[in-house]
């Protein structure tokens, strides 16, 4: 399809070219599980799908691995349809959320189990059961039955058995969901690590938003079956395409707005709290019914009086003040009810401090505010 | 205060416990131990206690033909019924473990009916349905018979150890490049293995075991033991049938024993 030529020049056979979806829908009689799914994963890319539970987005991936088969669309590894291949003849690695070890076999019997598949060497089984071993940090665990490990480390089991037949992609679906905070926190950055050695194309499903944060390349949010944006942390943080996406990850003040003007990549727009300005992301006319979103941590006060601007600035009483340590997250409501969350950095204003009942005006800049077309998909 | 008080009744409630423990013992296995006893027996006739002992009832049972004839027609049914009961039991339990279709629950009732149907009906079915089959007391009808009874057993079982393993390692081994019939081979079947060797202990003991069925299709030519131990019950009866009866006791301890190293072997990985 395209970028077999651009990003990093890997001449090897197995990741020739990434993966591609192609309008892929699932349902199951009257439900539908994923709507219509196009994808196309970069050279060695780590893509993490990013939704609530039941957003298709583990589906999505059962049909990448084959376990499940699309009820339209297809799937191309490296250019090939992957629809005719059953699972089996794929060769694509997959790590499972409760790890699905074989519990009769040993940790080393496990990792061997896909190279024996192969009908690999003996010899060449023991070296690379070894280096796979080696590489997730439980080489002295190999004789051990997997009910004698502990979650973190079946858990590097089940990834090592997936790495250990050099798999072109290696899909993982919620592989930390059932480990305690600070081992997930540890496995992001080992699991990190693992795909810039390996250089291996990796497609992750999580519901964890920090967990997506720190490990993705690129981040597919899924909403209701369909990819709602796929995007570089930053370009979704700071360029939501919808209201979902702004409020799934991280947090947004929402206002509904309709657009009277269209300057530029900026448009004005008439609310109830007033006239707004914001960068025109969804690429609005006017006259368009729309949201803006604004981030907690953009929004700032100033002391009572006039800032000289007509636009974004807003009038309301704080309801209630959040300390967070290093920030303190204040709940103003507005006159017509509406309510905003505002997050400040601790000691920024030089002495004056904002109590519960103040009534305190805010802003925001126009280019911290993006307008969104005002769809809402059932 | 308390600790004692409850020490006191704990001393009672061990002793009470012990107590009617053992009765219920003595009451389950007396009239085995009896059995053994009069198997030794030196008189011709089934009294208790045996005035003197010897080993005339097991020269007489492995000297008639009639008693080891039918022994040796047991196990010509046993060996292949426990076969195909549990290649059927397995396979049927599997398929209906892995699929998803209408009336599955009444399948599996229909499954099972033979150990919920009361034996006798079964066997009037069979006497009436293998007369005009030509099965009618073959070695080939007691078999037929003796695997319909057995297969639920097997069914059960295997049933049972599928339900508890994880489905997706069926999926995972998929993953890794196993075909269906690999990862049957390599992931499921020795995962479920201590099912079906229980279910094939069922199946052995109950066939070597059954009567009713056995009485109503077999004729004096191809006689299983206990039809025979029958016949002589009401016939002349001598100690021969305490000697077989042993026989019998001894191979279902053998049965329980094994069962009881499968399950042993089984929990080591399944559980810690």
């Amino acid at each position: 399809m395209k970028n077999t030529t651009d990003g990093c020049k890997k001449p090897t056979l197995s990741h020739s070219s990434p993966l591609v979806l192609k309008d892929i829908r699932k349902t199951y009689g009257e439900i539908v599980a994923v709507d219509r799914v196009n994808l196309e994963l970069r050279e060695g890319e780590f893509l993490t799908f990013l939704g609530p539970s039941g957003s298709g987005k583990t589906t999505t991936l059962a049909m990448v691995a084959g376990l499940q088969n699309p009820s339209s669309g297809s799937i191309y590894l490296n250019g090939e349809p992957l629809d005719p291949l059953p699972p089996y003849r794929r060769n694509i690695g997959m790590v499972f959320q409760h790890y699905a070890l074989f519990p009769h076999m040993t940790v080393a019997g496990n990792v061997a189990f896909p190279l024996e598949m192969r009908k690999l060497p003996r010899s060449e089984v023991r070296k690379r059961v070894d280096e796979a071993l080696e590489l997730v940090g439980l080489p002295e665990m190999a004789k051990r039955f997997p009910a004698e490990l502990s979650g973190g480390q079946q858990q590097r089991v089940a990834l090592a058995r997936a790495i250990v037949f050099k798999p072109p992609l290696l899909l993982m679906d919620e592989p930390l969901g059932a480990l305690d905070r600070k081992l997930r926190e540890q496995m992001q950055l080992e699991i990190t690590r693992l795909h810039r050695e390996l250089k291996t194309s990796i497609l992750y499903v999580t519901h964890d938003q920090e967990e997506a944060l720190v490990m993705s390349d690129r981040i597919a949010v899924f909403n209701k079956g369909l990819i709602e944006q796929i995007g570089s942390a930053h370009e979704l943080y700071e360029k939501p395409m919808t209201k979902f996406v702004a409020g799934f990850l991280g947090d947004s003040n929402f206002f509904g707005a309709t657009v009277r003007e269209v300057r530029g990549d900026c448009c004005l727009l008439d609310s109830q709290n007033g006239p707004l300005r914001a960068s025109n992301t969804s690429r609005l006319k006017a006259g368009d019914k729309a949201v803006v979103a604004v981030r907690p941590e953009r929004i700032s006060f100033f002391a009572n009086g006039h800032n000289g601007v007509a636009h974004n600035t807003l009038k309301g009483r704080v309801t209630d003040i959040i300390y967070l340590g290093q920030s303190s997250k204040y709940v103003l409501k507005m006159p017509d009810g509406t309510e905003i969350r505002a997050l400040q950095q601790a000691q920024t204003e030089g002495g004056h401090k904002i109590a519960l009942g103040d009534e305190v005006s805010v802003m925001w800049h126009e280019t911290q505010a993006n307008a969104l077309a005002e769809k809402q998909r059932d | 205060m308390h600790m004692s008080l409850s020490g006191g009744t704990g001393i009672w409630w061990r002793w009470g416990r012990l107590l009617m423990c053992g009765l219920a013992v003595v009451y389950v296995i007396a009239p085995l131990i009896i059995v053994v006893i009069l198997s030794f027996s030196s008189a011709p006739f089934l009294t208790f206690p045996p005035p003197g002992l010897s080993l005339q009832w097991y020269e007489s049972l492995f000297g008639n033909p009639v008693w080891y004839g039918s022994l040796l027609t047991s196990i010509k049914i046993l060996v292949p019924t426990a076969i195909l009961a549990t290649a059927i039991g397995t396979a049927a339990a599997f398929g209906m473990s892995r699929s998803e279709f209408r009336g599955k629950s009444i399948i599996a009732g229909l499954i099972m009916s033979p150990i919920i149907v009361p034996v006798i009906i079964t066997a009037v079915g069979m006497f009436g349905a293998f007369r005009s089959l030509g099965l009618f007391g073959t070695l080939a009808g007691l078999i037929a018979a003796h695997t319909v009874l057995t297969v639920p057993f097997v069914f059960a079982t295997v049933s049972g150890a599928l339900s508890v393993i994880d489905q997706r390692l069926e999926g995972a081994a998929a993953t890794l490049g196993a075909t269906p019939w690999v990862s049957f081979r390599r992931v499921t079947l020795p995962l479920i293995l201590p099912g079906i060797l229980s279910g094939l202990l069922f199946a052995v003991v109950i066939s070597f075991d059954e009567l009713v069925v056995s009485m109503f299709i077999s004729t004096p030519a191809v006689r299983p033991i206990t039809v025979q131990m029958w016949s002589n019950v009401r016939g002349a009866v001598d100690p021969t049938i305490a000697a077989v009866a042993s026989i019998l006791l001894l191979f279902c301890l053998s049965a329980l024993v094994a069962q009881f190293m499968i399950d042993r072997g089984g929990d080591r990985r399944v559980d810690r």
